[in-house]
Parts: C-alpha cells; sequence; structure tokens
C-alpha cells in the first residue's frame, strides 16, 4: 500500500485530481460558499453581450417609452437623484466625480441607462464605455439599490434634463 | 484506489508525533493527521457554523466562523468602542447609561442565542454585564446592540442570560447577596445573614420586537448564585440554577465557601410565580435601573430611568423553589436535550451527579424532603438523584451535548474533556485542553436539538502555546471534531479579551439574514440630511449643526468658516451611500473624541468642541475608495467674538478676493 505524506494541506485537492479523482474543495464536505450575489464575471461570452443594451433586466419594449415626458415620473425621479446622485453627478455637462448628466440620454440608449443604475457592477465588469468611464473616473459607480420605480424616474428625470418635452 | 493519504499540517513537527505515541499531554500526539484539512476553509468560501464569543473583560462580543476559526467582527456591547464610535457618537452614548450614569466598561461573560420551541432561531444573541448588572440583546440582522437593561437589587450578574426555549424570559441571578437596592445598605458586612439577600430577576422579551422588561423577581435566601438552565420538553416550566457559598460566608470565600459536603441546586418552578404574579401576590418595590433602546429608524437610541420591580418571596410561596443538594460548590448546571436531565459539576467534587426531572416532580408529590433551607424544602440527594458519573476528571465545569445522547463536560483542574454517555452515566472519552479549559460549546449544544459535530474548548492558560508577546497572552479556543466516536483536536485559535462562554449556531440559519444597508427614504434621524442639496449648517446659540453628506468620495459641505471658540459643533453625518459594504469614517483632529463609522444609509452625529484658533482638518477613516484619500475637508475656528459670517460650501475653489483678504 503506498504511504503518501503531503506536506501543507494545499496540496490535497491537487493530489486527487493528479489520482484521477474529482475536483473537490480541501475541506470536504464543506458546502460551496454561495455566490449568487456575486456578480458574472467579465469572461462572459461577448457574442452574447450587447452594448447597446447593457445587461439587466430593461429592454426597449419593456420600456415602452413614448415621445412626450411623463411629468410626474421626471419630478419624482428629480427627488431621487436629489438623494442619491447627485452627489456624484452634476445636471450640467461637468464632471464632477462621475459625468455631468446634460445629453447622456443622447449619448445612451434608454435600456443602457437603466441597467447600468440598476445593475452597475456587472456593467462596470464588462461593458465597454462603462469601462472607459471608470478609467476617466476612477470610481465605481456604487449600487445605490434603486428600486424600479426610482429608476424609472430617474431615467425620464435625465431626458427633461436634455429638453423632451 | 488503495494509497493511504497522510496530510500533516505546515508545522512539520508534527510528523513525528502523528506516527508514535510519546509522552503525555503533549499537544503534537492529541493533533490527528487530517486536522488541517478538517479546519480548513478555501479562500472565498464560507463557514459552517457562526460562533458568539463573549469578551470577558473586553466587555464585547465577537463573531468567529467555525471550522475555519477567523474572526469577522467584534461586536461592541457594554465598553466603548473608539474603533466604531460606541460610546462616542451622540447616538450611540444613551445605551451605556446606568442608574449610576454614563458607564463606559464591563464584563461580559455569557452569551445565548434566542430559541424557539428550544432550538436556536438566529434571531438574537444576549449577552451579560457582570459588573455593573445588565442584560444585552444583539440583532443577528444587524449585529448591533439594539437593548441593554439594568437589573436592580442585583450585584455581580454573572449568573446570566439564561433563556426559556420560547424566549419568554430572560432570566439573571445575582452572584453577590446584597441588602435590596430599597433598604438602607449601611449595615456591617458581617450581617450577611440578616440583611443579605439573592434575587433572580425574570425579564419578559417581546415576541415580534424582542423588548425587554422586568416582569418579576424572587426574593431568595442570600448564596451566591452561579450557572443556570431552564428546563426544556418536559421540564418546561422550570430553571435549575447552582448556588454556592450556602454556608453565607463574607470573607474568604475560597476557604469559607467551601466547608459543606454538599451546596444546592435550586430548582424553580417559574411557571408557578407567574401565576402568583398574575393573582397580584407579588409586593411593589421601588428601585431605579435604566433601560436603553437603540432604534433602527431614527439611528438612534434612548435611555429611560424606570422606578419600580415586582417581588416575590420565596419563603411565602414554598412551592415556587426546592433545594437539590449537589455536591461540593456547583458550578455549571446543564439540561440534556431531552429536558430529563439535570447535570450538576461541583467545582471541588470527584464525581457527576445527574439529577432526574421525573424524580423531582415524584419526590416534590411525596414530600421526600430532608428539612429546609432558609424557608426552602430541600429534597432529599437520593431521591433525585438518575445516577453519579465517577471519577469523571478533576473540577468539573460545564457540560453541552451531541445529538447521540452524550455529554461532553469540562474539567478545569485536569484541563481536559470528558465525553459521556447521559443514561449510562459512563465515560468514552477524554482529550486534553491547553490549557484551563472553562466553559465549552457544541453547536447548538445547549438547545433540544443540538448539532454535534464540532466542539470548542474555551482556555484560560495559552503558556508555551503561542509566540510571546510580553506577560500578558492571549486566551485561547481550541476545537475539536466530534463526529466520531473519538474527540480530535483539529485547530487552536486565540481570541479577544477572556473567551468566558460560547455559543454556535449553524450558518444556514442565519447567513441569509443579515442587513446589507440602511435605506435612505426610510432614514427618521431628526438631522438626516437626504441629498448633497440638503445640507447646510444651522446656529442655535453656541451650539452649531452641521447636517453633512458623505459619499465616495467627498463630504458635503467640506468648508466651513465662522466656528468660533466656544461652540460646540454637532457634525451630523449622513452616508448617502445605498450599497453593501461601503461605510465611511469621520473625525476632527486634535479632538477628544473617537471616530464615527456610519453605514450606508444611515446618520450618526459627531461631537466637537474646538479647543484652539486656526485651520481643523478632518477626514474620513474608512478606506473607500480610490480616491479615499481625497476625501477631507477643513474648517475654519476664529476666536470667542470673531465676526467671520458662517459659510460653508463643497466644490467652490479659489474663494473671492475680498474674503481672502479678511483677516
Amino acid at each position: 500500500m503506498k504511504k503518501i505524506i503531503v506536506i501543507a494541506s494545499f496540496f490535497v485537492s491537487a493530489l486527487l485530481i493528479s489520482c484521477g479523482g474529482e475536483e473537490k474543495p480541501a475541506a470536504q464536505g464543506q458546502e460551496a460558499a454561495t455566490t449568487e450575489e456575486q456578480p458574472a464575471m467579465a469572461e462572459a461570452n461577448p457574442e452574447s453581450y450587447d452594448p447597446k443594451r447593457g445587461e439587466g433586466k430593461w429592454t426597449a419594449e419593456l420600456l415602452a417609452l413614448t415621445e412626450t415626458l411623463d411629468a410626474a415620473k421626471a419630478d419624482a425621479g428629480e427627488k431621487a437623484s436629489n438623494v442619491k446622485c447627485s452627489s456624484c453627478h452634476k445636471y450640467t455637462d461637468e464632471r464632477l466625480v462621475g459625468p455631468g448628466w446634460k445629453d447622456v440620454t443622447k449619448r445612451r440608449t434608454p435600456e443602457w441607462l437603466m441597467n447600468f443604475i440598476t445593475n452597475p457592477d456587472p456593467m462596470l465588469d464588462k461593458d465597454p464605455e462603462a469601462q472607459a468611464m471608470l478609467e476617466l473616473c476612477l470610481v465605481r459607480m456604487p449600487n445605490q439599490n434603486l428600486t424600479d420605480d426610482e429608476a424609472r424616474g430617474i431615467l425620464e428625470f435625465m431626458r427633461k434634463n436634455d429638453g423632451v418635452k | 484506489m488503495t494509497s493511504k493519504i497522510l496530510t500533516i499540517a505546515t508545522g512539520g513537527a508534527l510528523i513525528a508525533s502523528a506516527l508514535q505515541s510519546c509522552k503525555p499531554k503533549d499537544t503534537s500526539n492529541v493533533v490527528s493527521g487530517n486536522a488541517s484539512v478538517k479546519a480548513y476553509v478555501a479562500p472565498g468560501k464560507f463557514d459552517e457554523v457562526y460562533n458568539f464569543v463573549s469578551g470577558g473583560f473586553s466587555g464585547q462580543m465577537s463573531v468567529y466562523g467555525i471550522p475555519s476559526g477567523r474572526l469577522f467582527r467584534v461586536i461592541p456591547v457594554f465598553s466603548v468602542d473608539p474603533e466604531k464610535g460606541w460610546g462616542y457618537s451622540e447616538e450611540s452614548k444613551p445605551m451605556l447609561n446606568t442608574s449610576k450614569g454614563f458607564i463606559p466598561w464591563d464584563d461580559l461573560h455569557h452569551v445565548q442565542l434566542s430559541k424557539t420551541n428550544g432550538d436556536a432561531d438566529g434571531r438574537w444573541v444576549f449577552g451579560n454585564a457582570n459588573n455593573t448588572p445588565r442584560i444585552a440583546r444583539i440583532s443577528l440582522k444587524t449585529y448591533k446592540t439594539e437593548e441593554i437593561i439594568e437589573i436592580p437589587n442585583s450585584a455581580g450578574n454573572h449568573s446570566s442570560p439564561f433563556l426559556t426555549e420560547n424566549t419568554e424570559y430572560v432570566v439573571a441571578g445575582t452572584r453577590f447577596s446584597v441588602p435590596s437596592d430599597n433598604v438602607n445598605g449601611d449595615v456591617p458586612i458581617n450581617t450577611y445573614k440578616q440583611n443579605f439577600k439573592g434575587y433572580l430577576s425574570f425579564i419578559s422579551v417581546g415576541k415580534e420586537d424582542g423588548k425587554m422588561d422586568i416582569a418579576f423577581q424572587l426574593e431568595c435566601p442570600g448564596v451566591n448564585f452561579d450557572l443556570s438552565r431552564a428546563g426544556k420538553g418536559v421540564s418546561h416550566g422550570w430553571f435549575f440554577f447552582s448556588c454556592y457559598n450556602t454556608e453565607q460566608a463574607n470573607t474568604l470565600l475560597e476557604v469559607n465557601a467551601s466547608q459543606r459536603d454538599k451546596d444546592f441546586i435550586m430548582a424553580v418552578n417559574w411557571k408557578k410565580a407567574e401565576e402568583y404574579i398574575k393573582a397580584g401576590k407579588g409586593r411593589k418595590e421601588s428601585v431605579k435601573y435604566a433601560h436603553n433602546v437603540w432604534d433602527e429608524s431614527t439611528h438612534t437610541s434612548t435611555s429611560e430611568i424606570k422606578n419600580e420591580v415586582t417581588v416575590l418571596n420565596v419563603k411565602d410561596f414554598p412551592d415556587i423553589c426546592y433545594m437539590m443538594p449537589c455536591p461540593k460548590s456547583p458550578h455549571g448546571c446543564d439540561v440534556d436535550p431531552t429536558g430529563e436531565y439535570i447535570v450538576g459539576s461541583g467545582k471541588l467534587a470527584a464525581l457527576l451527579p445527574v439529577f432526574s426531572y421525573s424524580k423531582i416532580l415524584k419526590a416534590i408529590e411525596s414530600k421526600s424532603f430532608d428539612g429546609e433551607y432558609e424557608g426552602v424544602p430541600v429534597l432529599k440527594y437520593e431521591s433525585v438523584l438518575h445516577g453519579e458519573v465517577k471519577k469523571p476528571g478533576l473540577g468539573p465545569l460545564h457540560t453541552e451535548f451531541d445529538a447521540k445522547g452524550n455529554a461532553y463536560t469540562s474539567f478545569f483542574v485536569s484541563s481536559e474533556i470528558v465525553k459521556w454517555n447521559v443514561k449510562e452515566l459512563k465515560v468514552i472519552d477524554r482529550a486534553p485542553t491547553f490549557y484551563s479549559v472553562g466553559h465549552l460549546c457544541t453547536v447548538e449544544g445547549d438547545s433540544k436539538n443540538p448539532t454535534g459535530k464540532y466542539l470548542i474548548a474555551y482556555n484560560k492558560i495559552t503558556k508555551d502555546r503561542y509566540l510571546p508577546t510580553g506577560p500578558e497572552l492571549c486566551q485561547s479556543a481550541q476545537l475539536f471534531d466530534i463526529s466520531g466516536e473519538k474527540m480530535e483536536m483539529i485547530l487552536d485559535f486565540p481570541t479577544i479579551g477572556e473567551p468566558h462562554y460560547a455559543q454556535m449556531i449553524l450558518a444556514d440559519k442565519i447567513k441569509n439574514n443579515s442587513t446589507k444597508i440602511y435605506k435612505i427614504d426610510e432614514n427618521k434621524h431628526p438631522y438626516v440630511t437626504k441629498g448633497e442639496k440638503e445640507s447646510k449648517i444651522v446656529r442655535e446659540g453656541n451650539k452649531v449643526h452641521v447636517y453633512m453628506t458623505c459619499v465616495r468620495s467627498h463630504f458635503a459641505p467640506d468648508n466651513i468658516e465662522g466656528i468660533k471658540m466656544g461652540d460646540e459643533v454637532y457634525f451630523h453625518v449622513t452616508n448617502l451611500e445605498q450599497d453593501w459594504d461601503v461605510p465611511h469614517g469621520f473625525a476632527v483632529k486634535g479632538d477628544a473624541n473617537a471616530e464615527l463609522l456610519i453605514m450606508p444609509g444611515e446618520t450618526q452625529t459627531y461631537k466637537w468642541v474646538p479647543n484652539g484658533v486656526g485651520i481643523v482638518p478632518l477626514y474620513c477613516t474608512d478606506f473607500c475608495s480610490a480616491l479615499h484619500q481625497e476625501m477631507q475637508g477643513y474648517v475654519r475656528v476664529s476666536p470667542a467674538g470673531s465676526n467671520v459670517p458662517l459659510t460653508w460650501s463643497v466644490g467652490t475653489n479659489l474663494p473671492k478676493a475680498e474674503e481672502t483678504a479678511t483677516k
């Protein structure tokens, strides 16, 4: 019978693999950490990533924007922005911590904006535009845990800020 | 595959010992070959079990992961904690208020997890203050001390907190008997027998909100109450308290309280006491105690002084308490998972008595009494005894249980854990600890359904165990795998303060309940600033309120002028972040205060009394982003009576020429 002495437990899993065993965590019987909270990392298939839409639940169909402004939504959005966004974003074209909001609705699609403000971490990990902004601003946009209503209001306020009537 | 794999921990010294047995009590021969695998939790993986450990004389409670022994958090409870602003922020100061005023320190000895149907339910963990008697309730959502209640008529609250099986009550006994609070305590110390009383306090716990209130107190003979457990299952409705110093000595207790062959475990029928209280039999006593509550919506605590308790003197109600003789200064008093067996551990005894609940009931029914002690009936030892574990070890202290009918008892003097079968009273295994073990815990080991699996011994002495650090050495935890027939030591790690007692709970029960952020929309702090546009400064005489916000990576306002000597400045700092794990810190140069740590969505207040004219910097203390070093501000302090106007701003650089010109 072979007797193998392994120094340091780090080698155990490697050894099991080399013996044809299945890969297992070193501490067997340990339930793997739940990672549902963690965003999928950047290696996701680039084919499936739509840089016009971003990543998240929002699509153009779901948003179903009208040409005219929903003034009530825009007002609610302005209130939410004042609490959760305006510390870092001016409503002009001037950059503060993050870029100014002027004309943002002309630079990005509505669904991209909705996905980015509600789901920033996965997009900062893979979206080329978001990554370019991160290189410029050096602060990852925080997840401000916006509700769907808040996010929708903020989008409407951005549209109002950009002159939609 | 037939290969035999021996895994040896990185300390290569263990190889030899794993292959041959050598001198006893050498650590190396009690660490088994695959110990490192059993205690190893890979980076990024979660532990199986949460471990809540009292900090002893640190006054705090720490949270570890098991089996890795990794320290996650130290929860400030009874001692100020400058690291977290506990006892320094205006909001947390009332939490440390008592009938004697603000007290910055205490000694936290025991913890107990809240229970439903006798099982750990993962809602709260309770802790006691030994020195100035108090009980704290800590939320297992926010890992924050939410409530502290002081206990009148008590001195040395070692004997707590003990919970009933549905957390109906948290119970606290007094270690030192003393004259009651409402009589003149200016009496000769040697009048112990006439004037000193032992009180047990029953503190009700709100079913939904956990709010504590002293429901009633039992006035008992003057002795030292020690440890206790509530009955469970069949014995639900009862409590069992060990008592020592039944000699009622008032000096040199180590000799004078060790005279009698047997002291007592006092069985308390608390359901009966509850009936008497409901029937209005209690007497009202005028006392003074503080009740402090943290409000999560205002992020602020309040302290209220209360003035009355209801007391039953057990002498007047002879069917509440019964004394059971127990050999030699009993300390631990533990109830097995079925509720039928009560294990008494006499610190100086050479055997472990196990009492039977059904025999206790029979003995009471048939009046199998052996006289009385200070008006409380004494049950005959033989009538209530299930049996004795003979020659288990030296200095038995505490017992917890596994799922297979076994008990695990710590032995202080002989430094070992002994595993024995509760029904058969037979010793199965023994394992040395290093050194002088006090409490131990198994996973949910005081519940109706212990998991067993792991056992931790908490050791008082560690000399020669770790790299030395001068005269004061750490105390330690030693982790055993108890899933097999033999106990196996798998890890040994240092702890905070004195790890007096601890409990373990399966992580799955609570890990998904953690609060991640406080919603800014729900923040009802009176000085909250919801958005940078709302930031402002309001002067009320010499009190100056700064409504300040913070977000990665700046404060608003961050330039403040017009503060004068003699002002009291209150920085009410609101963290506007709504993302998990992004607190900001706040500190002011040269100030006799600690820092604030402000969680996402929270508002906390820092009081500053300027102590010199000049420019005073402030900054964020908790590394928050790549531009954390930029997160700073300036306050200009002018002499008293100066006419520099009160101004504030953020983002306005290069002030106008006339402002620069002001002297």
